[in-house]
Protein backbone atom coordinates (compact mmCIF):
# COMPACT_ATOMS: atom_id res chain seq x y z
CA UNK A 1 0.00 0.00 0.00
CA UNK A 2 0.64 3.63 -1.11
CA UNK A 3 0.17 6.57 1.72
CA UNK A 4 0.50 10.08 0.97
CA UNK A 5 0.40 12.26 3.62
CA UNK A 6 0.65 16.48 4.24
CA UNK A 7 3.46 17.77 5.98
CA UNK A 8 5.14 15.27 8.26
CA UNK A 9 5.15 11.88 9.02
CA UNK A 10 3.52 10.07 12.50
CA UNK A 11 6.01 7.48 12.39
CA UNK A 12 5.02 6.28 15.48
CA UNK A 13 1.28 5.99 14.07
CA UNK A 14 2.33 4.53 10.55
CA UNK A 15 4.71 1.91 12.16
CA UNK A 16 2.15 0.62 14.74
CA UNK A 17 -0.67 0.53 11.90
CA UNK A 18 1.29 -1.00 9.46
CA UNK A 19 2.39 -4.02 11.92
CA UNK A 20 -1.39 -4.11 13.18
CA UNK A 21 -2.51 -4.47 9.78
CA UNK A 22 -0.25 -7.51 9.32
CA UNK A 23 -0.25 -8.92 12.67
CA UNK A 24 -2.18 -12.14 11.83
CA UNK A 25 -0.75 -12.47 8.34
CA UNK A 26 2.47 -14.82 9.31
CA UNK A 27 5.23 -12.75 8.45
CA UNK A 28 8.24 -13.49 10.89
CA UNK A 29 9.81 -10.11 9.37
CA UNK A 30 8.67 -6.66 9.50
CA UNK A 31 11.61 -4.63 8.31
CA UNK A 32 11.33 -0.70 7.99
CA UNK A 33 12.72 2.06 6.99
CA UNK A 34 12.68 5.65 8.41
CA UNK A 35 13.82 8.81 6.81
CA UNK A 36 14.62 11.90 8.83
CA UNK A 37 15.08 15.37 8.19
CA UNK A 38 18.49 15.99 9.03
CA UNK A 39 20.13 19.23 10.57
CA UNK A 40 22.40 20.18 7.65
CA UNK A 41 23.51 22.93 5.65
CA UNK A 42 21.67 25.56 7.27
CA UNK A 43 18.32 24.21 6.16
CA UNK A 44 14.98 25.02 7.92
CA UNK A 45 13.18 21.69 6.63
CA UNK A 46 12.62 20.46 3.13
CA UNK A 47 9.80 20.09 0.77
CA UNK A 48 8.16 17.75 -1.35
CA UNK A 49 6.66 18.05 -5.01
CA UNK A 50 4.85 14.63 -6.01
CA UNK A 51 3.57 13.21 -9.25
CA UNK A 52 1.02 11.20 -8.41
CA UNK A 53 -0.18 9.26 -11.46
CA UNK A 54 3.09 7.67 -12.60
CA UNK A 55 4.37 7.69 -8.20
CA UNK A 56 0.94 4.81 -8.37
CA UNK A 57 2.20 2.72 -11.27
CA UNK A 58 5.81 2.63 -10.28
CA UNK A 59 5.11 1.51 -6.73
CA UNK A 60 2.25 -1.14 -8.09
CA UNK A 61 4.94 -2.78 -10.19
CA UNK A 62 7.22 -3.01 -6.91
CA UNK A 63 4.20 -4.37 -5.18
CA UNK A 64 3.87 -7.49 -8.03
CA UNK A 65 7.66 -7.88 -7.07
CA UNK A 66 7.20 -7.68 -3.49
CA UNK A 67 4.13 -10.57 -4.13
CA UNK A 68 6.11 -12.75 -6.21
CA UNK A 69 8.73 -13.23 -3.46
CA UNK A 70 6.11 -14.18 -0.65
CA UNK A 71 6.28 -10.43 0.36
CA UNK A 72 4.41 -6.90 1.62
CA UNK A 73 5.64 -3.40 0.83
CA UNK A 74 4.39 -0.45 2.11
CA UNK A 75 5.33 3.07 1.87
CA UNK A 76 4.38 6.53 3.35
CA UNK A 77 5.72 9.77 2.01
CA UNK A 78 4.92 13.32 2.96
CA UNK A 79 3.64 15.86 0.29
CA UNK A 80 4.66 20.00 1.06
CA UNK A 81 7.22 20.84 4.12
CA UNK A 82 8.42 18.54 6.31
CA UNK A 83 10.81 20.26 9.47
CA UNK A 84 13.99 19.58 11.00
CA UNK A 85 14.19 15.95 13.09
CA UNK A 86 10.79 14.89 11.42
CA UNK A 87 9.87 12.31 8.68
CA UNK A 88 9.33 12.76 5.62
CA UNK A 89 9.55 8.76 4.09
CA UNK A 90 8.96 5.61 5.44
CA UNK A 91 8.73 2.27 3.40
CA UNK A 92 8.66 -1.19 5.15
CA UNK A 93 8.37 -4.66 4.08
CA UNK A 94 7.00 -7.44 5.83
CA UNK A 95 8.05 -11.09 4.51
CA UNK A 96 8.08 -14.91 5.86
CA UNK A 97 11.68 -14.95 6.18
CA UNK A 98 14.16 -11.60 6.95
CA UNK A 99 16.57 -12.33 3.88
CA UNK A 100 14.21 -11.59 1.67
CA UNK A 101 12.98 -8.11 3.54
CA UNK A 102 16.30 -7.37 3.77
CA UNK A 103 17.64 -7.51 0.15
CA UNK A 104 14.09 -5.94 -1.01
CA UNK A 105 14.12 -2.92 1.34
CA UNK A 106 17.51 -2.17 0.01
CA UNK A 107 16.26 -2.87 -3.29
CA UNK A 108 13.37 -0.97 -3.36
CA UNK A 109 14.79 2.34 -1.46
CA UNK A 110 17.17 2.68 -4.05
CA UNK A 111 15.01 2.68 -6.85
CA UNK A 112 13.06 4.35 -5.10
CA UNK A 113 15.78 7.48 -4.88
CA UNK A 114 16.46 6.93 -8.60
CA UNK A 115 12.60 6.77 -10.18
CA UNK A 116 10.27 7.87 -8.17
CA UNK A 117 8.78 10.85 -9.09
CA UNK A 118 9.48 13.51 -6.18
CA UNK A 119 10.91 16.45 -6.38
CA UNK A 120 12.91 17.45 -3.22
CA UNK A 121 13.73 21.12 -2.26
CA UNK A 122 15.63 22.44 0.72
CA UNK A 123 13.80 24.97 2.91
CA UNK A 124 16.28 27.93 3.32
CA UNK A 125 15.61 31.72 4.07
CA UNK A 126 12.52 31.26 3.80
CA UNK A 127 12.71 30.01 0.31
CA UNK A 128 12.12 27.18 -1.12
CA UNK A 129 14.98 26.07 -3.34
CA UNK A 130 15.24 22.87 -5.64
CA UNK A 131 17.91 20.14 -4.72
CA UNK A 132 19.58 19.67 -8.10
CA UNK A 133 22.85 18.47 -7.49
CA UNK A 134 20.92 15.79 -5.28
CA UNK A 135 18.46 14.36 -7.51
CA UNK A 136 18.88 11.61 -10.46
CA UNK A 137 17.60 12.10 -13.67
CA UNK A 138 14.95 9.12 -14.15
CA UNK A 139 16.51 6.36 -16.44
CA UNK A 140 15.87 7.46 -19.70
CA UNK A 141 16.17 11.36 -19.64
CA UNK A 142 17.28 13.49 -22.20
CA UNK A 143 15.34 12.21 -24.94
CA UNK A 144 13.97 15.78 -26.03
CA UNK A 145 17.11 17.43 -26.27
CA UNK A 146 18.56 15.03 -29.14
CA UNK A 147 18.75 16.48 -32.76
CA UNK A 148 15.75 15.12 -34.71
CA UNK B 1 -4.48 19.62 -29.78
CA UNK B 2 -1.50 17.66 -27.38
CA UNK B 3 -1.14 19.31 -24.18
CA UNK B 4 2.68 19.53 -22.64
CA UNK B 5 2.76 19.42 -18.80
CA UNK B 6 5.97 20.69 -16.76
CA UNK B 7 6.37 19.08 -13.66
CA UNK B 8 8.05 19.53 -10.17
CA UNK B 9 10.66 22.62 -10.20
CA UNK B 10 10.07 23.51 -14.15
CA UNK B 11 8.19 26.80 -13.77
CA UNK B 12 6.69 26.84 -16.86
CA UNK B 13 2.60 26.82 -17.50
CA UNK B 14 1.51 24.39 -19.45
CA UNK B 15 1.19 24.38 -23.99
CA UNK B 16 -1.17 23.33 -25.68
CA UNK B 17 0.31 22.48 -29.39
CA UNK B 18 -0.68 20.86 -32.40
CA UNK B 19 1.73 18.25 -33.11
CA UNK B 20 1.83 14.64 -34.03
CA UNK B 21 5.08 13.25 -32.63
CA UNK B 22 7.66 13.32 -29.88
CA UNK B 23 10.42 14.75 -32.69
CA UNK B 24 8.18 17.60 -33.14
CA UNK B 25 8.04 18.54 -29.35
CA UNK B 26 11.32 18.67 -29.27
CA UNK B 27 11.86 20.63 -32.42
CA UNK B 28 9.36 23.42 -30.36
CA UNK B 29 11.01 22.64 -27.16
CA UNK B 30 14.82 23.01 -28.68
CA UNK B 31 13.56 26.61 -29.44
CA UNK B 32 12.49 27.64 -25.78
CA UNK B 33 15.55 29.45 -24.09
CA UNK B 34 13.79 28.95 -20.81
CA UNK B 35 13.59 25.09 -21.86
CA UNK B 36 17.74 24.68 -22.74
CA UNK B 37 18.62 23.36 -19.02
CA UNK B 38 15.61 20.55 -18.44
CA UNK B 39 15.91 19.18 -22.10
CA UNK B 40 18.94 17.06 -21.16
CA UNK B 41 18.26 16.04 -17.89
CA UNK B 42 13.92 15.19 -18.09
CA UNK B 43 11.92 12.20 -18.56
CA UNK B 44 9.39 12.00 -20.43
CA UNK B 45 5.75 10.42 -20.10
CA UNK B 46 2.98 10.16 -22.66
CA UNK B 47 -0.35 9.70 -20.91
CA UNK B 48 1.71 8.94 -17.95
CA UNK B 49 3.68 6.15 -19.18
CA UNK B 50 7.60 6.79 -19.53
CA UNK B 51 9.11 6.09 -22.77
CA UNK B 52 12.56 6.13 -24.01
CA UNK B 53 12.47 7.30 -27.73
CA UNK B 54 11.47 10.41 -29.56
CA UNK B 55 9.68 7.93 -32.28
CA UNK B 56 6.58 8.23 -30.46
CA UNK B 57 3.57 9.51 -32.53
CA UNK B 58 0.43 11.25 -30.52
CA UNK B 59 -3.24 12.16 -31.21
CA UNK B 60 -5.73 14.92 -30.18
CA UNK B 61 -5.98 14.64 -26.82
CA UNK B 62 -2.79 13.28 -25.55
CA UNK B 63 -0.74 14.48 -22.49
CA UNK B 64 3.00 14.57 -22.41
CA UNK B 65 4.86 15.15 -19.20
CA UNK B 66 8.33 16.23 -18.59
CA UNK B 67 9.79 15.24 -15.45
CA UNK B 68 12.99 17.01 -14.10
CA UNK B 69 15.58 15.02 -12.02
CA UNK B 70 14.08 13.27 -9.06
CA UNK B 71 14.32 12.90 -5.10
CA UNK B 72 12.46 11.67 -3.06
CA UNK B 73 12.96 10.71 1.09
Amino acid sequence: MLYLYNGALEVSTILKEWYEQEAESNYGAYIPFVGTVRDEDEIEGLSFDIYEPILESWFSAWQERAKERGAVIKMAHSRGDVMLHESSYIAAVFSPKRRVALEFIDEFVEDFKASAPIWKYDLKGGKRIYALERSTAIKGSGILGEKS
Amino acid sequence: MVRVEFLGPIQKAPLELEITNLSELATVLQKDNEMSQWLKNCAVAVNDTLVSSLNVDLKDGDRVSLLPPVCGG
